[in-house]
């Protein structure tokens, strides 16, 4: 049989929004349904004295039907003459939304439906967010519903404005903005002649334009143990390890060594059912095999190579997790985290931020409730081995289980030390830094913060802020902040770029001196250029942070603390960085500091959070 | 790997998960080519044994052929076969061949009511001896708390709703409203006492994957699938009075394929020879909610 390529796409949107309709649509159009199924619901709509619609495909289920809403994740089969689809149809409302995450994992790619006469919506928000979480990267926006719109091209265009800059906050750079109307099927499987200012893809080219994700086969082996088979009572003698290989491969001979156990061994033979061939064991495939040593291993460990890459072993974990269970996230309780086949206990012990998925609001609460998402620390009851994210997928991400149900999901973003530590109060150890007299003298070495950022975005009062903190836990801290600088030691200086590089130079020699001095040093400068922030770097003597205050020029414009924005829009100022001169964005900072996300105590905890992690290195 | 090796390789990992978190798993096996699939599924998760029972539940109106092939097949795999009645109504013939119910009401009482019964130990169970190759009352009456079912959600509507591992209560109620998430491969293995969990080994699988699966394993099936020369064949096998067969020339599993391909039945739904769905409002949903499969 040739090979067929598959693949998931979710269709996700709002409950009123007509996501069903566009489904139903192009199953009807692309020829995808049994006449049998469009006869029957038609049939049943006669009989009940209800106008047919093609939402009516996929909500096929009575119960459905009478609350008009879809309520769970359905799959449609469906087939181009390129591949085949799994249209999965994620429902819209909230109470839902956990099977709503079910359905986008799943998925490589997804169709998000936006109502054009309702326009952008908390749950059009929320839904865009955790795709993101999810890591779906691959979106298209179907602008639903134009028939009521008279297909204006202007309410296309202030739909696709708002929901652009929403997800670009997030991460998301939508492949695509389609106009359409389900119900009259404009632009889904064949092109609209009601709107001809729109020249891009169709609904069905679009599925066709998705790229499929490449397997991970050439990343190092991952096998997490799903058991260990001896069926010895019916005189078969062979102790088989069994498991599917999720990333790299598996082949007789190679040295295998089990994780968090450390055991090693290497693969005797490769075992299949009625299939003695020994060819290796691919990325995907379920696999067995027996060993040379008989060593005790047991479901939940971790196989891999011994000469690739080993996983992580610890007891916690920093992790980025959803929460959908009723009850919430909490400290003092047990729940159970699964990753790969480990199953191990755990505990809650830190929340370090939590995010409103609505709004995208961040605060801190020491507990997750329904539908939020949070960066949190978690405690194993015992070692466990896995990846961090960006690794192999099924290694990297886990579930949470509470009271019998899988209350929620998320991936590891690092492995830290057992130790408890406790930011707040931190003394650091003379001896720990090696440093001279003076970092002893102040229990922690200097260090240079560079805050670079557009004007406007945040960066002083963020420092300020972060600069009461550090004291309050006892470091020296001080802000070095550019305005101050250009009214005294710099005020010969103009906004020309030899002037400005000249000011950042000596920003930097004196945050230098500060460095030395065994001061934590915040420099707050817009410091546009890479190559005079990599000067100011190599100025330092130790410890540099380049930290990006992020915001985009509208904010900026937007907040104007100092009316700047507004002079150099009128012609009163020159050279203003964003109006006239440009800006250059780091390419590789420490650190980013969204101000469009967060609200400037959570970026300055983040800061001060990171700055004394920094310091105990 | 291709499409199929992929189907196969999920199918295989969901099953070793099932058999890793229960302790008492079995599997239905309803000898049709699905769940015929899924025992030849098992056999490979396994290394060539099925280590749970097979649970057929016998309406007593199955076509002969299909009894002689599931004890055929279970002698030769050295399967722990087991079967389920509903005596009281065969015995009060309350049926609908007897002419004494519905359609649909006959169902519930000979597959729902038989399998809920049967499942949570109830009533008795007949297990193959199989030294003897003669049916015993099973000594095990334990509740099994894992059920590994061999539906598909490209058959029918309500089946396209279900997950990998989908819990049922103690009253074999199915909560579509509240169905836990299912997602990165992590399914729902942990349970309260009192409940158990249905696990779909099969779910992605379309019926061209499954011939082709059949095809390419050389996988025995019933031969009421095929034509005998009189231009019918049974595309979903059940009870004899309710199930029809349709128009094909088809003689064997690559012939179906070929008819399955080539469009030939694509505007035919797959059950519709199957009477007590039309009786049932167009979908499975009021049989499958008491817990038919």
């Amino acid at each position: 049989m040739e090979h067929e390529e598959i693949m998931n796409v979710v269709m996700v949107g709002h409950v009123d929004h007509g996501k069903s309709t566009v489904i139903g649509r192009l199953m009807a159009d692309a020829n995808a349904l049994p006449e049998g199924k469009l006869e029957l619901i038609r049939e049943n709509c006669r009989r009940n004295s209800k106008p047919f619609e093609y939402a009516f495909l996929l909500d096929a289920l009575k119960n459905e039907q009478a609350q008009g809403i879809t309520i769970d994740t359905a799959r449609c089969f469906f087939r181009t003459e390129k591949r085949r689809y799994i249209l999965i149809d994620a429902p819209g409302h909230i109470e839902f939304l956990k099977n709503m995450v079910t359905g986008a994992s799943r998925a490589e790619a997804a169709m998000l439906v936006i109502d054009a006469s309702r326009g952008v919506e908390e749950n059009t928000r929320r839904h865009g967010y955790f795709l993101s979480m999810l890591g779906i990267r691959q979106v298209a926006v179907l602008i639903n519903k134009m028939d009521l719109a008279d297909y204006r091209q202007s309410v296309f265009r202030d739909i696709q404005e708002e929901y652009s800059e929403f997800l670009e906050k997030i991460h998301i750079r939508p492949r695509a903005f389609l106009p359409v109307s389900g119900y009259e099927g404009d632009n889904i499987a064949g092109r609209s002649p009601r709107m001809p200012w729109y020249r891009g893809l169709t609904v069905l080219e679009q599925l066709d334009a998705f790229e499929a994700l490449l397997p991970p086969s050439q990343q190092a082996l991952r096998m997490p143990v799903q058991g260990v088979y001896k069926f010895t009572h019916a005189g078969d003698n062979r102790r088989i390890i069994a498991g599917t290989v999720e990333t790299g491969g598996l082949k007789a001979g190679d040295a295998v060594v089990f994780y968090p156990s450390g055991k090693k061994t290497s693969v005797k033979t490769l075992e299949r059912f009625n299939d003695d061939s020994q060819r290796p064991f691919e990325c995907g495939e379920a696999a067995g095999f027996t060993m040379t040593d008989q060593i005790y291993v047991k479901r939940g460990e971790l196989l891999c190579r011994q000469e690739e890459t080993p996983p992580r072993t610890g007891v916690r974990l920093k992790a980025n997790l959803f929460w959908l269970g009723k009850a919430p996230l909490e400290k003092g309780k047990h729940y159970l985290l699964k990753c790969g086949t480990a199953q191990v206990d755990m505990t809650l012990q830190q929340v370090d931020r939590v995010v409103n998925a609505s709004d995208l609001s961040c605060f801190t609460r020491q507990r997750v409730e329904r539908h939020e998402v949070a960066e949190c620390i978690l405690r194993l009851d015992s070692p466990m081995a896995f990846d961090l994210a960006g690794g192999a997928a099924a290694t990297s991400r886990f579930v949470i289980v509470d009271n019998y149900e899988i209350a929620g999901g998320g991936i590891i973003m690092d492995c830290l030390a057992a130790e408890d530590y406790d930011a707040k109060n931190i003394r650091w150890a003379a001896s720990s830094t090696g440093a001279s007299e003076r970092s002893a003298l102040h229990g922690h070495p200097g260090m240079i913060v560079w805050m670079t950022g557009l004007s406007g975005s945040g960066k002083t009062t963020i420092a300020d802020l972060a600069e009461q903190q550090l004291i309050a836990a006892g470091v020296s801290a001080y802000v070095l902040d550019g305005d101050k600088l250009r009214r005294g030691l710099n005020r010969d200086l103009g906004f020309s770029t030899p002037e400005r590089e000249e000011n950042i130079r000596r920003a930097a020699e004196v945050a230098s001196l500060f460095e030395d001095a065994g001061t934590v040093t915040l420099v707050t400068l817009i410091s546009p250029y890479e190559r005079s922030r990599k000067l100011a770097r190599s100025l330092s003597r130790r410890r540099f942070l380049e930290v990006y205050v992020k915001a985009g020029l509208n904010a900026c414009r937007r907040r104007d603390p100092k009316g700047l924005y507004r002079k150099a829009d009128q012609g009163l100022i020159r050279d203003f960085t964003g109006v006239d001169s440009p800006y250059e964005v780091p390419a590789d900072p420490d650190l980013v500091l969204d101000t469009e996300l967060w609200n400037e105590e959570l970026c300055a905890e983040t800061l001060v959070n990171f700055i004394l992690s920094q310091l105990k290195k | 790997m291709d499409h199929l090796e992929q189907l196969e390789s999920k199918s295989v990992h969901i099953l070793r998960e099932a058999y890793a978190a229960f302790g008492n798993l079995c599997m239905l096996w309803s000898i049709g080519k699905d769940s015929t699939v899924l025992l030849w599924l098992a056999r490979k998760a396994f290394f060539g044994h099925v280590p749970f029972p097979l649970v057929h539940i016998d309406t007593h109106y199955k076509i002969p052929e299909m009894i002689e092939y599931r004890d055929r097949l279970a002698m030769e795999y050295h399967l722990y076969m087991v079967y389920g009645e509903n005596r009281e109504a065969l015995d009060k013939k309350q049926t609908f061949p007897d002419g004494k119910t519905t359609r649909v009401e006959c169902c519930r009482l000979l597959k729902t009511e038989a399998l809920t019964n049967t499942l949570n130990g109830n009533w008795p169970r007949y297990r193959l001896d199989l030294s003897t190759g003669r049916y015993e009352v099973d000594t095990n009456k334990e509740a099994y708390t894992g059920v590994i079912v061999g539906v598909r959600s490209d058959e029918e509507g309500s089946r396209s709703k279900e997950r990998y591992f989908s819990p049922r209560d103690n009253k074999n109620d199915w909560d579509l409203d509240d169905q836990p998430p299912e997602f990165w491969n992590q399914f729902k293995t942990t349970f309260a006492p009192g409940t158990h969990v249905r696990i779909h080994p099969l779910l992605d699988w379309t019926e061209l994957n499954i011939w082709e699966y059949i095809d390419r394993e050389n996988i025995p099936t019933v031969s009421l699938y095929y034509d005998q020369g009189d231009g019918k064949r049974y595309r979903s096998l059940g009870c004899a009075p309710c199930t029809g067969p349709i128009e094909s020339r088809a003689r064997n599993p690559r012939e179906i394929v070929e008819e399955l391909r080539n469009g030939a039945l694509s505007n035919i739904a797959e059950r519709s020879g199957r009477a007590q769905d039309k009786e049932d409002g167009g979908g499975l949903e009021t049989l499958r909610r008491a817990g038919y499969m």
